[in-house]
């Protein structure tokens, strides 16, 4: 048998049968940590399967919705048809892998973070886990869905339970909240697109909406349209929709911190507002733009005025999701391109960084800046990683963020779409206030005067734990800041497939589907006789 | 078999079982425990299941002059009715140990009330609807006043007998306006009568009120200000089972009468529904926010379900019954063990009422918290779970049917629901204080068959969210069995002629 047919249910469970495992496991000692890593370090073994595996001819030859590869199709439930229904193709491949990767990452470096109620905390991290990979290879809109929704109970109880401050459950809440209803109207446009076409697979769904055959109510799916971008938006989240982005990550712990935001929205936002509503995407895109525009400007301005570490690198977050924001709607194959790969350097670099800070935190016990000053002497191993992380954010060239927010700008330079210049000329200011607010950073904890703080406490460099998990990353940003092409491979197939205009889409691909908009009626002798 | 005993087989399964009881009761001296008593009831509860699934290869039978009809949208409605009163009865054995002398009655009780449930979802005359009613009805009145001396039971009791009362006249008040326009109490003779009645707003009113008595029941808003008053005072199982069971059949009923007897004036009563639907949803959500008590939270919140469900009323016949069958499944299924483990937890003596009592359960008793928080999951409709795909299919029927504003409404409104559910699932997951932990340490072991009906209502729940094929062709089969029977009874001229045999393979 062929593990390509199956490897992305593997890939999927693993991480659930490894929370079982867990809960049956004695909480003793290090038990839970090691099991936890076990499993994590199995699952990303495994995600790299993918990339060794990917047929790149095939994926550069076919377009549109037929370039999914190790796909897995089987009926679920035949009414409404709900088919399990899995597959990568370029746009989601390296986010699998990416996934895979941070795990383990998050796991080391709760190691000793987490001392109390660790079986609770690792089958909670792995159940996201679950709901992460499952949202990355679903196919199928219903099982999508079904995975959206999942993701986040564990994320909502991590920050309930394992929050830092008597704020965690308020935080928890609103973290819900934020995201629970924006997905209930997502429902709303699902059900209603399934009402019309009477299919949830994202490629056939894909081809009706490139031959204008999802419905012909123009207002009707433009309502669908918003409630897609709307849902996906706040996950994201896109300026002004990140309310809830600072109180969760000041709370979250570290592990959960690194896979909050950016990747699962914007790869939402990819994959199903512009496969199914390719026009509408264009036509709202004038305002994503200035919406990232602005993201990256606010999100830069008010990290540069924060005390506090994790509020800094939360509102730098919101600075860097922005970045993806603007290259994606930019419609530029090199925009698209530098999203994807922006996104996946959100995950590396913000990755990093909260480690870097929670490692911190762990020393010292606070995350406020005026407790840090000189930390520089006395943690050499620590202050390098830092100023590497660092740099990788501010995108110095031969470091991996440089290539995403390069290809962003440019694109945003070439893309046709109405009254962008402005837009572009301001976002690229961000890059100088990223750069501000980080180097200030750096300069406040690692450099200056010892501070009645860090001076007291006796603190020591990296350990061997630390070290392998922070190494690993530094790797990659050094890894995909001079070695693009290896990722870029896989990602251009797809970023240029998004890019291309619904009208050539159209020219290459004709509906395989009849228009047929109602659904099938099992009894229309009863439909007619209670009439 | 005569088909009229083979008819109503469960039903004669449960009364004798409950006479059994009643019989055995005094037999046993006063001091002893009442269990055995209890083991009787749940040996008939399980027959009555097994007879129920024996109907079945009998496709729908006709009984008792067409008063009955055994399809297969009664069989599920019996199935849902025996299971819940099955794992109540399972959650109560352990309840009334060391407590009450009267525990014998209980059991016997529950029997007859399911009698009355299981009656009213398989009556085709609205007559035998109000007698299953009555029966079920007051059997749920006298077991919510079962923990004898206390005043908030007592209360409980006597709002319920007396609203409930007052309801099933307005019920029959319906039906005999309805005997009025169309010369008929049989649902298939209103429904030919109403094609050709000369005072069409006197049905209209007989619908309107048969709709007020039947919302009662169900405790849709405006008409459920009774609702968290009895819950609250209630004993736990009791609670369990009438937010369940007799709710399940007065839809049965519900739906029976709106789609097969008043089909032609679906698009005036669909209208009832929305506002209806909509009203519950809203009112139960708002309302249980408000509440600290747990079981008056989860009476506001099975009001909001009570809307969920009313929004399958808007959408086609088919999709409306079939996705109210399965909702209504899935509800059973969450609710039921809900309550059963709040009946483990609180106990007999009510030790845990508000959410904070539930502080700290977490740490004390894993098993059980996993379990309640799984089933308020499933309540908030998480995906995995039977909750999820009981407001999916809801919602599909409704936005099939054009109304996407209502599914909004709904959608929304199980947005602020998770708020409070949320608020339970957060306390149990606190750390306990000191005061909590001295009570959470007083909490008996659970029992084996108490953990059998927990076990039965997760792998429910579990079942209806990850594998609902079969609960699903089972839902479209009783709506499709209900749907075809009227149209056939339509097509002839007169209702004797139409003697039909249904099984599986007819779709």
């Amino acid at each position: 048998m062929n593990i390509d047919h199956n490897i992305l249910t593997i890939i999927t469970f693993l991480p659930l049968a490894g929370a079982v495992l867990l809960a049956l496991l004695p909480d003793r000692g290090k038990m839970m940590q090691w099991g936890a890593l076990a499993v994590t370090l199995l699952t990303f073994v495994a995600t790299l399967h993918l990339p060794s595996h990917y047929d790149y001819s095939a994926a550069a030859n076919l377009e549109g919705a037929g370039s999914f590869q190790f796909v897995q199709n089987h009926e679920w439930i035949s009414s409404p048809a709900i088919r399990f229904h899995l597959g990568v193709d370029g746009l989601s491949m390296w986010l699998v892998v990416l996934t895979g990767f941070l795990a383990p990452l998050g796991v080391l470096i709760s190691w000793n973070a987490i001392s109390e109620r660790k079986k609770l905390f690792y089958i909670l991290f792995l159940l996201q886990q679950v709901a992460m990979l499952g949202i990355f290879v679903s196919l199928d809109l219903f099982l999508y869905y079904a995975f959206w929704e999942l993701s986040l109970v564990p994320m909502t109880l991590l920050i309930a339970t394992f929050g830092r401050t008597a704020n965690r459950r308020r935080a928890a809440i609103k973290y819900f909240l934020y995201t629970f209803i924006p997905s209930a109207i997502l429902l709303v446009g699902m059900l209603w697109i399934y009402s019309r076409t009477g299919t949830f697979q994202l490629p056939e769904l894909t081809q009706l909406a490139a031959a204008h055959n999802i419905s012909g109510n123009n207002a009707a799916l433009w309502l669908a349209s918003l409630a897609f971008l709307f849902a996906f938006a706040v996950k994201v989240p896109v300026f002004p929709l990140h309310g809830w982005l600072s109180d969760a990550i000041a709370e979250a712990p570290t592990a959960a911190v690194m896979v909050l935001a950016g990747k699962l929205g914007l790869y939402s936002i990819l994959r199903f507002s512009f496969s199914i509503f390719p026009e509408q995407s264009r036509h709202i895109a004038p305002l994503m733009i200035a919406l990232g525009a602005i993201g990256i400007v606010y999100g830069a301005l008010i990290a540069l005025v924060q005390k506090d570490l994790k509020q800094l690198a939360a509102y730098g977050t919101l600075g860097h999701v922005s970045v993806v924001v603007l290259g994606i709607f930019t419609f530029t194959i090199a925009g698209m391109d530098g999203g994807i790969y922006a996104t996946l350097n959100e995950g590396i670099g913000g990755g990093a960084l909260f480690m870097l800070l929670g490692i911190l935190y762990e020393r010292y016990g606070t995350y406020d800046m005026r407790d840090y000053g000189g930390l520089a002497a006395k943690l050499p191993w620590m202050v390098t990683l830092f100023v590497i992380t660092t740099l990788s954010v501010v995108g110095l060239p031969m470091l991996n963020g440089f290539v995403g927010e390069f290809l962003v700008l440019t694109g945003s330079m070439q893309s046709t779409v109405h009254n962008h210049t402005g837009w572009t000329v301001l976002a690229t200011t961000g890059v100088i206030l990223t750069a501000s607010y980080m180097l200030w950073m750096i300069q406040r904890v690692f450099y200056g005067d010892l501070n009645f703080n860090t001076a007291d406490t006796p603190a020591s460099d990296l350990d061997a734990r630390e070290h392998i998990a922070l190494w690993p990353l530094v790797a990659v940003m050094l890894a995909m800041g001079v070695a693009s092409p290896l990722w870029m491979r896989a990602i251009d197939t797809a970023g240029s497939d998004l890019a291309q205009e619904p009208a050539q889409i159209q020219s290459t691909e004709q509906p395989a589907l009849s228009t047929n908009t109602d659904m099938h009626l099992p009894i229309p002798a009863a439909q007619e006789a209670t009439k | 078999m005569s088909p009229n005993i083979l008819a109503i087989l469960p039903e004669l399964i449960l009364t004798l079982t409950g006479i059994l009881v009643m019989m055995a009761e005094p037999c046993l001296a006063p001091a002893t425990s009442r269990k055995p008593l209890g083991w009787i009831a749940i040996a008939g509860t399980v027959a009555a299941l097994a007879s129920s699934w024996y109907q079945i290869q009998f496709g729908t039978i006709h009984a008792f002059s067409g008063t009955i009809q055994v399809d297969a949208f009664s069989v599920l409605f019996h199935f849902i009715i025996g299971a819940v009163v099955l794992v109540t009865l399972l959650g109560s054995l352990d309840y009334f140990q060391g407590h009450a002398t009267h525990a014998g009655e209980y059991y016997a009780l529950l029997c007859f009330g399911s009698v009355g449930m299981m009656l009213m979802t398989c009556s085709v005359e609205l007559l035998m609807v109000f007698i299953g009613l009555e029966i079920s009805s007051i059997s749920t009145y006298i077991m919510c006043g079962f923990r004898k001396g206390q005043a908030t039971g007592s209360e409980s009791s006597i709002k319920y007998f007396l609203l409930g009362s007052f309801a099933t006249a307005f019920f029959l008040y319906g039906v005999a306006l309805a005997f009025g326009a169309t010369g008929s109490t049989n649902i298939y003779a209103i429904a030919h009568g109403l094609q050709t009645t000369a005072t069409p707003y006197l049905a209209f009113t007989a619908l309107a009120l048969i709709l007020i008595g039947l919302g009662f029941k169900v405790s849709a808003a405006p008409f459920h200000v009774w609702t968290p008053d009895v819950y609250q005072g209630a004993p736990a199982p009791v609670v369990g089972l009438m937010s369940t069971a007799p709710k399940a059949a007065a839809f049965a009923v519900l739906l029976r009468i709106t789609f097969t007897g008043f089909p032609i004036y679906q698009h005036r009563w669909s209208v009832l529904m929305w506002v209806l639907a909509a009203l519950s949803m809203t009112i139960g959500n708002l309302g249980a926010l408000q509440q600290r008590d747990v079981k008056r939270m989860l009476a506001y919140s099975s009001i909001a379900h009570a809307g969920y469900l009313l929004v399958a009323f808007t959408a086609f016949p088919f999709d409306g019954i079939a996705a109210a069958c399965f909702y209504t499944a899935t509800y059973a299924a969450m609710n039921v063990g809900a309550f059963a483990v709040i009946t483990q937890i609180s106990g007999y003596e009510e030790r845990a009422r508000t959410i904070d009592d539930y502080t700290g359960l977490g740490q004390k008793r894993p098993f059980l918290a996993a379990l309640l928080g799984f089933f308020l999951l499933s309540l908030i409709g998480i995906p995995f779970t039977g909750g999820f795909f009981g407001k999916f299919y809801v919602f599909t029927a409704a936005i099939h049917g054009g109304n996407i504003w209502l599914a909004v409404i709904g959608l929304l409104n199980s947005g602020i629901a998770c708020f409070y559910y949320l608020r339970l699932l957060a306390a149990v997951y606190t750390k306990p204080g000191t005061e909590a932990s001295a009570r959470l340490n007083q909490l008996r072991p659970i029992s084996v068959s108490a953990a059998v009906g927990l076990a039965l209502a997760a792998v429910a729940t579990l079942a209806l969210g990850i594998l609902p094929n079969g609960a699903v062709s089972f839902a479209e089969f009783a709506s499709h069995s209900t749907l075809i029977e009227q149209g056939r009874q339509q097509c002839a001229a007169s209702p004797d002629n139409c003697h039909l045999q249904l099984n599986f393979d007819d779709r």
